[in-house]
């Protein structure tokens, strides 16, 4: 579904964050990229929602480039993007975050539907649905983000670091709310530093160290690998 | 209170919701690019002369005209936009600020070299007269003025709130990224936003023009008023700009009134200055 081929992404003005990295993730899969902070992680997922553009290499989605497609676009071909940070609209109420997220989709029967889905999977944003996006805690905030970008109807559904600020109980509410959604037949590509709950719902995943991909497996494989035993589960 | 007071407090009133519909349309513009349209008072002077002329030329009175100066400011905001703000968008702040000041400057003059310097008036506007009630006087093209830019500016909060289009521009002023992710084309937001500013201060023209001197330079006036008031309600806030553009309005006839109306501008910004102290964010910013 989503092939990244030898793509080399950069900041503007800056050295390339990540160099020459190829991946894939096939449909109705869950894949992971894990690593530590600023192993390029985010810039990934930032390329492949047209925030970024790769210097050198292809972004393909159903075999068609998706690097080229302007930033606005990429949500109307089926990818959405939940980001690092939430990045919600604080000053507008929960259901207008919601409906934003189905901004690209014109028929409102459709919206109106998924909004009915997206609130039964996330009843606590239904009980807020008046309030301010910035009133809400950092666990109803990251349930909102994902709620948002599920609003697009999405075949691939990305996700940067989704349990980041999040309190540890809540955290394995949230995987499992990702493993629901995955269930559901969306496509997860999944960017985390929690490597442990990742690889727990990933079919496989990628390992990025400075901007390259140093191994890949099956989320279980993983798990019992030397190096990530080591590097990132502290065993 | 005395009566002569309570006349004070309208007259502020009815410049005061002029005021709001100005600011809101620069207000607007920053809140959604961070740019600050330094040309905002001199679109207000041409769509004043726009209404001059068509009242001069073809007999057209001023409360017909604000359709028509709505329309073009609309168009001359989005040319703006496009064909020169929007080459700046990415670069340094100063080129963003020189470019609209360029705009600003250039207005200005083409407007004294065509018109002259000289203060025009629309002599008969089919609105004109007081309505009395006691001892109140309420001229009445200021009254129809000041109804019709709370009716504009209320149209727009609507607008914002409630239309799919509004509820965009909205999102991409509070997180332009996140937007772009959800499929809005921020770049078509940025012009809308301008044309839309634009077309405010064309409606505030339009109506100032009932009863207002028409001049080159009746844009500096405004434009720095509506600077302040963006400052004061806080930067990028439209209900911010509303309540400061009535605050303003108030502030200055009473300054005028207690102290001399040749201070009145001295009071308003001494107001500023004492927000920029006090409370630098403005009354509903940051």
């Amino acid at each position: 579904m989503l092939e990244i081929k030898n793509a080399s992404i950069g900041y503007k003005g800056g050295v390339l964050a990540v160099q020459g990295i190829s991946f894939t993730v096939k449909k109705g899969e869950v894949v992971s990229l894990i690593g530590s902070n600023g192993a390029g992680k985010s810039t990934v997922l930032r390329a492949i929602s047209g925030l970024l553009r790769p210097r050198t290499g292809e972004i393909l989605l159903n075999g068609e480039p998706l690097h080229t497609v302007p930033p606005y676009d990429i949500v109307r071909r089926g990818v959405a993007m939940v980001p690092e940070g939430r990045q919600l609209f604080g000053r507008l109420s929960v259901i207008d975050n919601l409906l934003m997220g189905a901004y690209a989709i014109d028929s409102k029967q459709r919206t109106q539907e998924t909004l009915e889905t997206v609130l039964a999977l996330f009843p606590r944003l239904a009980e807020r649905k008046g309030q301010r996006a910035e009133t809400l805690s950092g666990g109803e905030q990251q349930q909102l983000a994902i709620g948002r970008g599920l609003m697009s109807q999405p075949s691939l559904l990305m996700l940067d670091e989704p349990s980041l600020g999040i309190m540890p109980k809540l955290v394995s509410e949230i995987f499992q709310t990702i493993h629901e959604v995955s269930k559901k037949g969306v496509t997860v590509l999944l960017v985390e530093q929690n490597v442990f709950e990742a690889l727990h719902i990933s079919d496989r995943a990628y390992v990025l160290q400075t901007g390259r991909i140093v191994l890949e497996g099956r989320g279980e494989e993983l798990l019992k690998s030397d190096l990530v035993r080591q590097a990132y589960l502290g065993m | 209170m005395s009566e002569q007071l309570i006349q004070q407090l309208v007259n502020g009133l009815l410049i005061g919701f002029l005021y709001s519909l100005i600011a809101i349309g620069l207000t607007m513009i920053w809140g959604v690019m961070n740019i600050i349209n330094f040309a905002h008072g001199d679109f207000l002077m041409l769509s004043m002369f726009i209404s001059f002329w068509l009242y001069t030329l073809y007999g057209l009175d001023p409360i017909f005209s604000i359709p028509i100066c709505t329309g073009l400011l609309f168009l001359l905001g989005l040319l703006i936009y496009k064909y020169l703000v929007s080459k700046v968008m990415t670069g340094p702040a100063l080129a963003q600020l020189v470019v609209t000041f360029g705009v600003s400057i250039f207005i200005a003059n083409a407007a004294v070299l065509l018109w002259t310097p000289d203060f025009k008036m629309i002599e008969k506007p089919l609105l004109t007269g007081t309505w009395s009630f006691g001892t109140i006087q309420l001229s009445i093209p200021k009254a129809v003025a000041s109804a019709g830019s709370v009716l504009v500016s209320l149209a727009l909060f609507l607008f914002l709130r409630k239309s799919k289009t509004g509820k965009a521009i909205l999102a991409t002023e509070m997180n332009r990224n996140s937007a772009l992710l959800m499929g809005v084309n921020t770049d078509r937001v940025n012009a809308l936003s301008f044309a839309i500013g634009s077309a405010l201060v064309g409606i505030a023209g339009a109506f100032l023009s009932m009863y207002y001197y028409i001049y080159p330079g009746v844009g500096g006036t405004f434009g720095l008023i509506s600077f302040c008031i963006v400052a004061l309600g806080g930067f990028g806030s439209i209900e911010g700009a509303f309540i400061a553009g009535i605050l303003i309005g108030i502030v200055q006839t009473l300054g005028g009134y207690f102290f001399d109306p040749a201070y009145k501008y001295a009071i308003v910004f001494a107001l500023y200055l004492v927000t920029v102290w006090i409370r630098p964010q403005g009354l509903l910013g940051w």
